[in-house]
């Protein structure tokens, strides 16, 4: 018996507890393969993407805490990886991110309007989701590299280039 | 002066103009590969290629434009430790989306520059940093290529029992502007915040894992197999001096039609509004950011007078940058236009150093209370000193790209902050154009 | 290696610098002041609060001072318009979102920020938004937050991940909104946290229990040892009106460097213990305990203690400063007895004859950093002593192979070479079978009287790892800890060790509990030597035979809670049936009363001016810092008078100091330094000892000593609410 007890890992492949899924648990160790021994925090970035996709959208403690004891870390290097990174969401919301992209391409051909034509529709500000839970309206303030498509968004991650009101209506209203 | 078409998509971009661009095959018929297999038939010396790069006069196509033939000569490639190349993928810079289509479009071409690239410096492994956000479609279209390459034996331990290894991996971020800065690149491949290291140590002595690296953008990787392919002064002589060779200018913002377009430093920037279909509904241009959005805007009148290469953008005081080129019209307003870069680069910086995190914060503050129409004339000047304060006085280049915009801005365009400062927030632009259609 | 030397130039100055040193070392060498927050020396460089900016000739930008190497010819202005301009703009930055709170902040007076503010920042602020606020967060007991006034320069995180090995901090978010986070809201919890207090530039880390209690410029700062561990850390007590207010560590590069474990941080809150003694007592015929004055105590305890001979028992606390054990000793053979002791936790005392001068470490202090291999048997490490724990972890992280043997695996967070987990009913077979392995690697050949448990060893793959960890480099040190001490075969054990030494090369070292185990043999408070460190012909009883059976009368020193400092005694019952108890102690607890006779109220470490003498034998002397508390003098005044009224001669000291001159002159001066080793060639037979029951007690780190249990705020903590184990 230690004296310490400390969270942080919990050992290699604490497969039986770990709220993590199978699936979930070969994507990390896909990943993992890349790096070298003893390198598997690389491996960190990746292996939360796998656990916010298994949670439909965003990671809770629960989740950090397995990746940190999956991945061997403290789990404080885990938090701050998930803090650090915009794709990520540590709170709960809804399970397609819809990403208007307003940064300065976008911005001159209207990507303003569109963020405040999607709030309209559907009723909620940036930064929050509606309350069915299916879209979350991600603030998004980095360029998303599809300058010469602007306006353009990303759902989740796929690009959506040349938008209009009209295709932004059509493409939120396909999300289920 | 229109653009002769023999001009256009004569590297990267080549196999556009075939169907399915992004296969082996496609790849192939351009003479894809030819240099990587010659290497490996013949080994030669590994100076030859360094030399080879150097003379064609590539720069760093990131931003920084280093020269990239010199940075590979960094590495001690005679040393027996593990060494790494690592593409920079991260494309970020508000205004830049090439790489984006190089992925897509001619993910051999990489390959093969990175395989050229690694043979130079002696590495045996790379990783391609690729941005999260470009999961859905250049990632899986970039890992295909990958596995044809694997398949067609280009790639792997031991290639073609020649003893040479070679595995390229690939990496996808998770969203944070600042790891297209190479060593916080390298943090985010360690696992970690994305947060830039100090230099020295350089990534050639210092970098992933502490080991030798040499770290490219993609553009820059991906040009190098037809710099070899059709001879280092040929691509060199595409350009004006000092500026050899192509970029791919990435043309948005108030244009007909914007787009990529891959072509030889030192167009006239007036061609290359004119090849994006001039500014939109024949309206004014006028400015242009033309490296992306951390580079100093230029007056559209100036611009129009000027060519497209290092030299010349330096002399009117702004950059190459990425070559990402924000063309805006009259109706610009452009006390907007700054408070949105200045956003961006607070909400992108990492946060570690003082001047930048502090810093972006405080000048998009008061940029806000322009807008509100809440600010002081004399608040003009303490914006510009505050970015005087940030620029140079931090560990990467951040600090510095988000003090060039206010400084640019404020240099050519005071006259709208002021006027929206002295007329309670309200636009220049507005009610010029109103006055106008009255 | 050579060293390679350039030269340089400070301020025009030419100065010579080692070649690749950072520009912060060379101008801090040469005495010219860089203005710096994230910069520590003892910690990873940073280089993000960028306060450090100097101008370097050539240089296009100002460059950090603590991450810019030195060149040949490098020319350095620390102070030019171009450095100052930088150093100024990153104090406006700093200063932004900075709270104007320093006239309730705990850090006013000794803050970094403020001082340096002072120099370069401007009287009026620019600065007209909104400040920023955080949230504070709650890291435990021990470190109160004020997290807005954070200015981010890590150097807790930095802490926590290099020094305390594992990161309980982190940098959550980014940008303007990062800030230092547990994120969970977990507690801090290892044994050096607070540290970070002291690390902290400015008031985001401050002392919990100290919070709102005193300026720092008000009160005096006072030198003090540590009274709780054999590492001997160095302490200031900071002081005000007489008042122990808090403690910090005295940096000696030589013992504890600049940290102190949080044991001797905040022990001090014990001293003021509500069960605090603060006049003599006597308890009447009738049970009722009643306050007295000095004299009728001491005559009191004085004619009870007179012709008891060897009926009378002492037993001190190892904790005691060297002057009180000295005493102590004085009078229990002066009166006729041999039976003093202050090994109050071990049980096996077979071999004790071939003990050493003093217990003892085997090496210095500072040389556990350099070592090459480690064996530790039976000690859980951070517990018993935090600061050598560190030094441990140190060493594992330059590539010291570092193994242990232990009834349990207690977690260290650097990477360990071999573990042997081994219960301790078999941990003589297991040293046993580790020594064959090594004795079998080097060909070597074991001594007689451990053959027999040799050859019946059987080695494994653990046993020849450790093994191996003691072939490495060429500094190898075997240790045995408190849990090998308090082991019923702890002679098996160290013969066993002493015998992997001989073969391995290494040297031995035993982590004797409490302050001043080393002191307390050297002044004769243990039954088998007398002051000195002299062997006596014929050894008293030990503290264990003393609290098994009876005696007429006992006198306790250094508040010593023997039914808990003995566990697994039977102590309160021995004590229960004595005619007479003196206890000469700080504390009177509910226990204490039901059997003590007569209670003299002492002073603690912090009230009294003394002695201790370290593992590695250093003596270190401190005056007393704090104040007597109520009618208490310090030990070594009552034990003097004690003497005298005992009718004992030579009890005329005029102070401490005179006490300590008579034994150092007994002890005789040693020219340099030198481990006493030990010399036995105990037989441990087939197996080892014969005891019964062979278990082991692992006491956390809190309970340690009297003075640790009173300390509310440590009490408080995981450790502080962590039972005992028997193993």
């Amino acid at each position: 018996m230690s004296n310490d007890t400390e969270t942080q890992a919990a050992g290699p492949r604490a497969g039986a507890t770990t709220p993590l899924s199978e699936h979930t648990r070969r994507e990390i160790d896909h990943w993992m393969a890349k790096f070298p021994p003893g390198r598997q925090r690389s491996a960190c970035i990746a292996a939360l993407r796998a656990a916010q996709e298994q949670n439909h959208g965003f990671l809770t403690p629960e989740l950090m805490d397995a990746v940190a004891a999956y991945l061997e870390l403290p789990p404080i290097q885990v938090y701050e990886v998930a803090a650090f990174y915009s794709m990520f969401e540590t709170h709960p919301c809804g399970r397609h991110h819809v990403s208007i992209c307003t940064n300065i391409s976008c911005m001159l051909n209207g990507g303003e309007d569109l963020v405040a034509h999607a709030e309209r529709r559907l009723g909620i500000r940036l930064n929050e989701s509606t309350p069915d839970g299916r879209i979350f309206l991600k603030r998004e303030e980095e360029c998303l590299a599809a300058c010469t498509g602007a306006p353009m968004m990303m759902v989740d991650h796929v690009f959506h280039e040349h938008l209009t009101p009209e295709k932004l209506d059509r493409i939120l209203d396909e999300l289920k | 002066m229109p653009i002769s078409p023999d001009k256009m998509n004569l590297v990267v971009f080549e196999p556009l103009k075939l169907e399915r661009s992004w296969e082996l095959a496609t790849y192939r018929k351009i003479g894809g590969y030819e240099v990587w297999e010659k290497i490996l038939g013949e080994k030669p010396p590994r100076e030859q290629i360094i030399d080879a790069v150097k003379a064609s006069g590539l720069r760093g196509r990131g931003g920084a434009a280093f020269p990239t033939g010199t940075k590979w000569s960094f590495m001690p490639r005679n040393s027996p430790a593990q060494k790494y190349l690592v593409c920079n993928s991260d494309e970020s810079e508000p205004g830049t989306c090439h790489d984006r289509d190089i992925l897509r479009y001619n993910p051999h071409a990489l390959i093969e520059g990175l395989a050229i690239a690694a043979y130079a410096t002696n590495s045996t492994v790379a990783y391609n940093y690729i941005r999260g956000e470009f999961l859905g479609e250049p990632v899986p279209r970039f890992e295909a290529a990958l596995q044809e390459a694997y398949d067609a034996g280009l790639l792997g331990k031991n290639v073609r029992d020649t003893g040479i290894d070679f595995d390229i991996h690939t990496f996808v971020g998770a969203g944070a502007y600042i790891c297209g800065e190479e060593t916080a690149l390298l943090e985010s491949l360690e696992g970690k915040p994305g947060k830039p290291r100090f230099k020295p140590p350089f990534p050639a002595n210092f970098g992933v894992y502490g080991q030798p690296t040499t770290i490219n953008n993609t553009l820059s990787f991906a040009t190098v197999p037809t710099i070899l392919r059709k001879g280092p002064q040929w691509f060199a002589a595409l350009g004006p001096a000092n500026s050899g060779g192509t970029v791919i200018y990435s043309i948005s913002g108030h244009v007909e039609k914007p787009g990529n377009f891959e072509l030889p430093l030192g167009i006239p920037f007036k061609d290359l509004l004119e090849l994006a279909g001039g500014v939109r509904a024949g309206r004014r241009l006028k400015a242009v950011i033309p490296g992306g959005s951390s580079v100093p805007v230029v007056p559209g009148e100036v611009m129009l007078k000027t060519n497209f290469d290092y030299d010349s953008l330096k002399a009117i005081g702004s950059a190459v940058g990425t070559a990402a080129i924000i063309v805006m019209d009259e109706t610009t307003c452009m006390v907007r236009v700054l408070e949105r870069i200045s956003r961006f680069y607070m909400s992108e910086s990492c946060g570690q150093c003082t001047p930048c995190r502090e810093g972006t914060g405080w000048m998009n503050r008061l940029l806000k209370r322009v807008l509100a129409g809440q600010a002081r004339r004399e608040e003009l000047s303490l914006l510009v000193d505050v970015a005087n304060r940030i620029e140079g006085h931090t560990i990467c280049a951040l600090g510095d790209a988000a003090a060039w915009p206010v400084q640019s801005f404020m240099k050519h365009f005071r006259h709208e902050f002021e006027y929206m400062i002295d007329h309670g927030g309200r636009s220049i632009v507005a009610d010029q154009l109103g006055a106008r259609a009255a | 290696m050579a060293e390679e030397f350039v030269n340089v130039e400070i301020n025009g100055k030419p100065v010579k610098a080692r070649k690749g040193e950072m520009i912060i070392r060379v101008t801090d060498a040469n005495g010219s002041y860089v203005p710096r927050f994230c910069y520590h020396e003892k910690l990873a460089v940073a280089a993000n609060c960028r306060m450090c900016l100097v101008e370097v000739e050539k240089a296009p930008k100002p460059m950090p001072a603590c991450a810019t190497p030195v060149a040949e010819g490098m020319k350095i202005f620390t102070d030019s318009p171009r450095a100052i301009g930088a150093q100024r703009a990153v104090m406006e930055f700093l200063l932004i979102n900075h709270p104007l709170d320093c006239p309730i902040c705990d850090q006013g007076g000794e803050c970094e920020l403020q001082d340096l503010a002072v120099g370069f920042g401007r009287d009026i602020s620019r600065f007209t938004e909104r400040k920023r606020t955080v949230l504070d967060e709650n890291l435990g007991p021990l470190i109160a937050t004020d997290m807005t006034r954070c200015i981010q320069c890590t150097r807790c995180i930095r802490f926590t991940e290099e020094i305390a090995g594992n990161q309980e901090l982190g940098m959550i978010g980014r940008g303007e909104q990062e800030k230092v986070r547990t994120y969970i809201e977990s507690t801090v919890n290892h044994e050096l946290s607070g540290n970070v207090i002291d690390l902290c530039p400015v008031g985001a880390l401050v002392s919990k229990p100290y919070r709102f209690t005193a300026r720092a410029w008000e009160m005096t700062s006072v030198p003090l040892v540590s009274p709780h561990d054999g590492t001997g850390s160095n302490l200031f007590g900071h002081v005000l009106r007489g008042r122990l207010m808090r403690v910090v560590p005295r940096e000696n590069e030589a013992i504890n460097e600049i940290w102190i474990a949080d044991r001797d941080r905040f022990s001090y809150e014990g001293v003021y213990s509500e069960e605090r003694l603060e006049r003599p007592m006597i308890r009447q015929a009738s049970g009722e305990w009643v306050e007295t004055d000095w004299e009728t105590a001491l005559a009191r305890a004085a004619e009870g203690l007179r012709g008891r001979g060897a009926e009378l028992g002492v037993l001190a606390s190892p904790s005691a400063t060297l002057e009180e054990l000295y005493l102590a000793g004085r009078i229990a053979r002066g009166l006729g007895s041999g039976n003093i002791d202050s090994r109050l936790r071990q049980r096996d005392f077979r071999d004790q004859g071939a003990d050493p001068a003093y217990p003892n470490l085997g090496m210095r202090i500072a040389d556990i950093d350099s070592l090459h291999g480690l064996l530790i048997v039976g000690a859980n490490l951070r517990r018993e002593a935090p600061i050598l724990a560190h030094r441990v972890r140190k060493a594992a992280r330059h590539g010291a192979k570092v193994a242990l043997l232990n009834p349990a695996v207690f977690r260290y967070y650097f990477p360990v070479a071999a573990y042997v987990e081994s219960a301790p009913a078999a941990q003589v077979a297991d040293l046993a079978a580790i020594l064959r392995a090594a004795a079998e690697a080097a060909g070597a050949t074991i001594p007689p009287h451990l053959s027999q448990v040799t050859a019946a060893a059987r080695i494994g793959e653990q046993h020849r790892a450790a093994a191996a960890a003691l072939a490495s480099g060429d500094k190898r040190a075997i240790w045995l800890g408190a849990l090998a001490l308090r082991h019923p075969c702890f002679a098996d054990l160290r013969a066993l060790a002493a015998a992997l030494a001989q073969v391995t090369g290494a040297s031995l070292g035993v982590l004797a509990e409490g302050a001043n185990a080393a002191g307390a043999h050297l002044a004769g408070a243990v039954p088998h030597r007398e002051a000195g460190g002299k062997p006596v012909s014929t050894a008293g009883l030990s503290a264990a035979d003393m609290l098994a059976r009876p005696l007429a009368a006992y006198l306790l020193l250094g508040g010593i809670e023997p039914w808990i400092d003995s566990p697994g005694s039977d102590a309160a019952r021995t004590l229960g049936q004595a005619q007479l108890v003196v206890a000469v102690t700080p504390f009177a607890s509910e226990t204490l009363r039901k059997f003590a006779h007569v209670l003299l109220p002492a002073g603690t470490f912090a009230e009294t001016s003394g002695t201790y003498v370290n593992l590695e034998g250093v003596w270190q002397s401190q005056t007393g810092a704090a104040a007597s508390v109520g009618e208490s003098r310090p030990g070594w005044k009552v034990l003097r008078v004690l003497g005298n009224l005992t009718g004992l001669a030579g009890f005329d000291y005029q102070s401490s100091e005179d006490v300590c001159a008579e034994l150092a002159t007994l002890v005789g001066a040693p020219t340099a330094y030198s481990a006493p080793a030990y010399s036995g060639a105990h037989d441990v037979g087939q197996q080892g000892g014969t005891q019964t029951a062979q278990t082991v007690v692992d006491i956390p780190m809190y309970q340690i000593d009297a003075l640790v249990r009173r300390a509310p705020s440590l009490q408080r903590t995981r450790e502080g609410r962590t039972a005992a184990v028997t193993y």
